[in-house]
This record gives structure tokens, sequence and C-alpha cells, in this order.
């Protein structure tokens, strides 16, 4: 039986998860979590791992603003996530929560801003 | 914002210094439990405090049951602050705070102005050591910052420091930043880390450092900055145990930036300056289970009073502390108990570090190495009070253990002191 070692995290506790994978690489059993969570997080993990991007966006008028996916988008695109990113111009006026873009690269996650302006 | 312009002496019940997370939550609790002359003093432009530039998320998992970035977390606060009408001054510096609570401060509307306190609550945060404090030998070129001046740059000023990065230290805020630049197309060529294990969350060490292939290089020291200018490269190096740079391991890294995340230090120049007696390894106040310093109605929370690792904490210590000083302006605090609590060595500090009250008090501590299977155990003499199994601590992650009013009770017949440690 193949195993895997993961650190979870889910939440800033960190379980050491061990998630035992059948041939094809999917994981059977995890152990280590502490709460359901890291069970999601481990399988998730070894199939299509996901994470949050956190970033900022520049403002028409040159000022930036801080920003997130509303969900996770898998790992893989995070890097062309920011490109995408840090080639859009977000409206001057932003208040926490508006959505900058739609549905980026087809992942169902919109880009929120999180932040007001600072000078 | 207040508006009398000209009164530049008035009292106030409840003066909180500082309007980061600590001084919000202190705030809120107070309003909540009844108090309305309250008055936060905030030295930056707004409310929220360091949250705003830590623009990543991890927050508010505890307090609000979902995953927050400082920002939206700081605004929860925030929102609460205004909607309550608490008052608030921003660009407003306080320069002193007298033991008998008249706190002088000033701002460009008023001019300098002292406000005479029912009871004060240092929340002031902590800053970063500096590169002097590290005694690197070499120029000071540019190119060299704080995680968190670095992190201020790109969170909110949209400056990238530079390009080719070198981080020394693993504490949370330089993870986060290695990740951060990463992002933005910077190359982090290495996290060097001194100590054997990192001072940073688990999590952080996975998604912000192995996500992206960051080598994390425990027992390693930056010996050497090269570059008159600008920074052109680090020497770093291997130490051995007693943590001596070993010379055959030197080995030359260029780079134009290097980012130290080597500690956070609570910011406590107004408490030393009241007479206020500090703890030597938390470097912020001595503490009672109520939050209030060695100086009568003087409450101390957040990162002031330690350096906490989630922000959730400093909102649960930092009611505490609100709750407790609308008790003290009432007149309702008890300090019929005197209990000090001592450590073992392997247990590092704990606050608070004494109890004077008899009720149920959270303990939060710190350990001083990484333990594996043991027990964390408190004592009153020889009497076992409480004991839990713990798989592993790390001097990372801050524990908790809640010590019941029975429990007090049961110290105070015993003995004058509570051990808290681990076997």
């Amino acid at each position: 039986m193949k195993t895997r070692e993961l650190t979870c995290i889910v939440c800033p506790r960190g379980c050491d998860l061990i998630a035992e994978l059948d041939d094809n690489g999917t994981p059977i059993r995890v152990t280590g979590n502490l709460c359901p969570r890291g069970k999601t997080y481990a399988e998730n993990e070894c199939t299509n791992p996901q994470r949050v991007v956190t970033t900022t966006v520049r403002c028409e008028d040159g000022c930036v603003v801080s920003c997130k996916t509303n969900t996770t988008i898998p790992k893989s695109l995070v890097l062309e996530a920011m490109k995408v990113i840090n080639s859009t111009v977000a409206p001057a006026e932003l208040a926490i929560g508006d959505v900058i873009i739609e549905n980026i690269l087809g992942t169902g996650a919109d880009v929120v801003a999180t932040g007001r302006k600072s000078i | 914002m207040m508006n009398s312009k000209t009164v530049n002496e008035f009292n106030c019940e409840l003066v909180i210094i500082g309007g980061g997370p600590a001084g919000m939550a202190a705030a809120v609790a107070a309003y909540e439990d009844g108090l309305r002359d309250i008055l936060i003093l905030e030295r930056d432009d707004n409310l929220g405090g360091i949250l705003r530039q830590c623009i990543h998320n991890g927050f508010g998992l505890h307090r609000f049951g979902e995953e927050l970035t400082g920002p939206e977390y700081a605004y929860r606060y925030e929102k609460m602050v205004r909607e309550y009408g608490i008052p608030f001054m921003t660009d407003t510096m306080v320069t002193s705070v007298s033991s008998d609570r008249v706190v002088t401060a000033q701002n460009c509307e008023r001019g300098i102005f002292k406000v005479r306190a029912g009871a004060i609550i240092l929340a002031m945060g902590c800053r970063e050591r500096p590169k002097g404090a590290l005694n690197i030998a070499g120029h000071r070129p540019a190119g060299i910052y704080t995680a968190g001046t670095a992190q201020k740059f790109v969170n909110m000023k949209g400056y990238m420091p530079g390009k080719e990065v070198v981080i020394l230290g693993s504490g949370d805020i330089g993870l986060i930043m290695a990740r951060r630049m990463t992002l933005e197309g910077a190359n982090v060529k290495a996290v060097c880390e001194l100590m054997p294990y990192s001072g940073g969350l688990a999590r952080n060490i996975e998604q912000c450092l192995k996500d992206y292939g960051i080598p994390l290089m425990l027992s390693h020291t930056v010996v050497e900055i090269h570059g008159k200018d600008r920074l052109t490269g680090v020497t770093i190096a291997k130490v051995d145990e007693n943590r001596r740079p070993i010379p055959e391991t030197f080995e030359y890294i260029a780079c134009d930036t290097l980012l130290l995340s080597c500690g956070l230090i609570p910011e406590n120049e107004l408490t030393k300056a009241a007479g206020i007696a500090l703890d030597r390894i938390t470097n912020g106040a001595v503490v009672n289970g109520n939050r209030e310093t060695a100086a009568e109605g003087i409450f101390a929370c957040g990162n002031v009073l330690h350096v906490h690792d989630l922000v959730d904490y400093v909102s649960e210590e930092a009611a505490i502390a609100g709750h407790a000083a609308v008790r003290f302006i009432r007149g309702e605090v008890d300090k019929s108990l005197s209990l000090s609590l001592e450590t073992d060595g392997k247990v590092r500090y704990t606050v608070p570090q004494r109890i004077t009250e008899l009720a149920d008090t959270k303990i939060y501590f710190r350990v001083a190495d990484v333990y594996r299977d043991m027990k964390v155990t408190v004592k009153a003499g020889d009497k076992v009070l409480y004991q839990k199994k713990k798989q592993k601590l790390a001097p990372g992650e801050m524990e908790t253990v809640l010590l019941t009013e029975d429990m007090l009770r049961e110290a105070a017949a015993l003995s004058d002191k509570l051990e808290i440690s681990l076997v």
C-alpha cells in the first residue's frame, strides 16, 4: 500500500495527515486529521489540489486593492490566474466583496475585493 | 471622530491606545458591557492595524467560523466600532502614559492634549526585529527590508522591492512573503532559519514554500552582506549546535533583496516609560488574569502583551481586557487571590503571569523547543490539578489551558504558586 504524508492547510492547527492510496493514487483512508475538513483536504490534495489565491489588483487611479478568489481554484492554475489578475484594471471605487473578475479561467471562482484602498 | 477642538485636557472613562485588532476588540467588548465613554487613539490613518497589509487568508476561523483575509477580518471589527459609534481618533500619536492614568497624545487637529482616563488599555501591537539587531557583517546597501515592510510595499503601495530574493528567518510573515513575492514574479531562492525548526505555522511551510519549491534551509544563517549601493548577494552558512556558523559551509547566493523575518518585539516604549513591570521573556507587561498590569487600571492585550500566532486569539484576549476594564471602572473587580504562575523551562512563558481573581482563567503559553508525547501539567505544591496529553508541541504554536474556578480555589488552599510544566 502506498501512502502519502501531508500537512493540512485548512486551519492553523496544521495536522500531519497520512493518506493511504490505491494503485491509481486515489486515497482510500486518511488518518491524522482532527476534523472532517482534513479528510476532504487530503483527498483533494492527492487527486486535484486546490488553493485560494490572495493578491492585489491595480485600480484605474493607480492604487492597489487586495482581492482573492472567492473559492479555491486548481493549484495548477494559480500562476495563470495571477497573470489574468495582474493584467486587469479595476474601477477606482471598490467595496469589500465587489466582484472584479467573474469566473476566472473558467474555474467557477470570482475574484472579489477584500480590502479598501490606502493612499 | 471627536469634534470639540479646543479642549486640550479632558476626562474619558476608557482610553484604548491602538486601533488594530486588539484595540478594536477591547473597545467592542467594553461597549457591549454598556460603557459609552470610550476613546480609541490610533497613529495610522485608519483603524485596522497590521491586518490591513496581511492580505492572505486564514484569519477568523475561530472567531467568525469562516476563513477571511486580514483586511476583511479588520473590517468586521471596524464596522462594529463605527456602527456602535465608538469614538476614535486616527493620525494621533500617544507620547506618554502615566501610572496614574493620564494619556498625553498629539495630532494635527488638536495639537498636544491630555486625557485623564478611568482605565487604559494598551493595544499598541508589536514591531519587527530590525537588521541592526541582528549583527550581520557588510555594508548597508539598498535592498534589505524587514518582511513586514516589504509586505506593506507590495500589498498596499503596489511596489515590488526586488526580483532575486533571500529570506532570513522563517517566521510566518517571512513565509507569507516568500509566496507573495513569488506570485508577483520574483525568484525566492531560499529561506534560511537559524534554528533547527521553523518559527512559522506548518500550514505556511506547506502552502507558501513547498507549493512553489522554495527551499527551507534550517540551521542556516546569513553571515555576510555583499554590495555597496544595492545588495548584490549574501553569504549563507550552516550553523553548529551552538548556532555558530561553520566556515566550510559558506555559500554565496546572488540576490538583490534580503527580507528579514526574525521575530517580533512588543512595542512597549509607553509601558516602560510609565514604570510598568515587563516580563523578561514575553517583552510585554506582567499581567493578571484580567490582563491588568502592575499599574492599577491599566490593562494590556494583543501583541503588545505577547506575540500571538492568530488574530483570533488577539480578539479573544482583547475582549477579556475590555470586559475587565469596565468592571474596574465600576469597582467590581475582586483581587482576593494571589497566585503566581511558574514555568519549568520547557514551558517558556505563560500569560497571565499571576491570577488575582477567583474565576475561570485561560492560560496561554509557549514551549521552548519541539516536544512530542508530553503531558501538559498544572500543579499546586505536589497536587496535580490538570493534566493533558499532547502529541506535539512547538515554539511556533501557542497553547492554552483553562483553569477553572474550582481548580484555583483548590490551588489557593495549597500554595501561592501554580507550576505549569511538561512531563
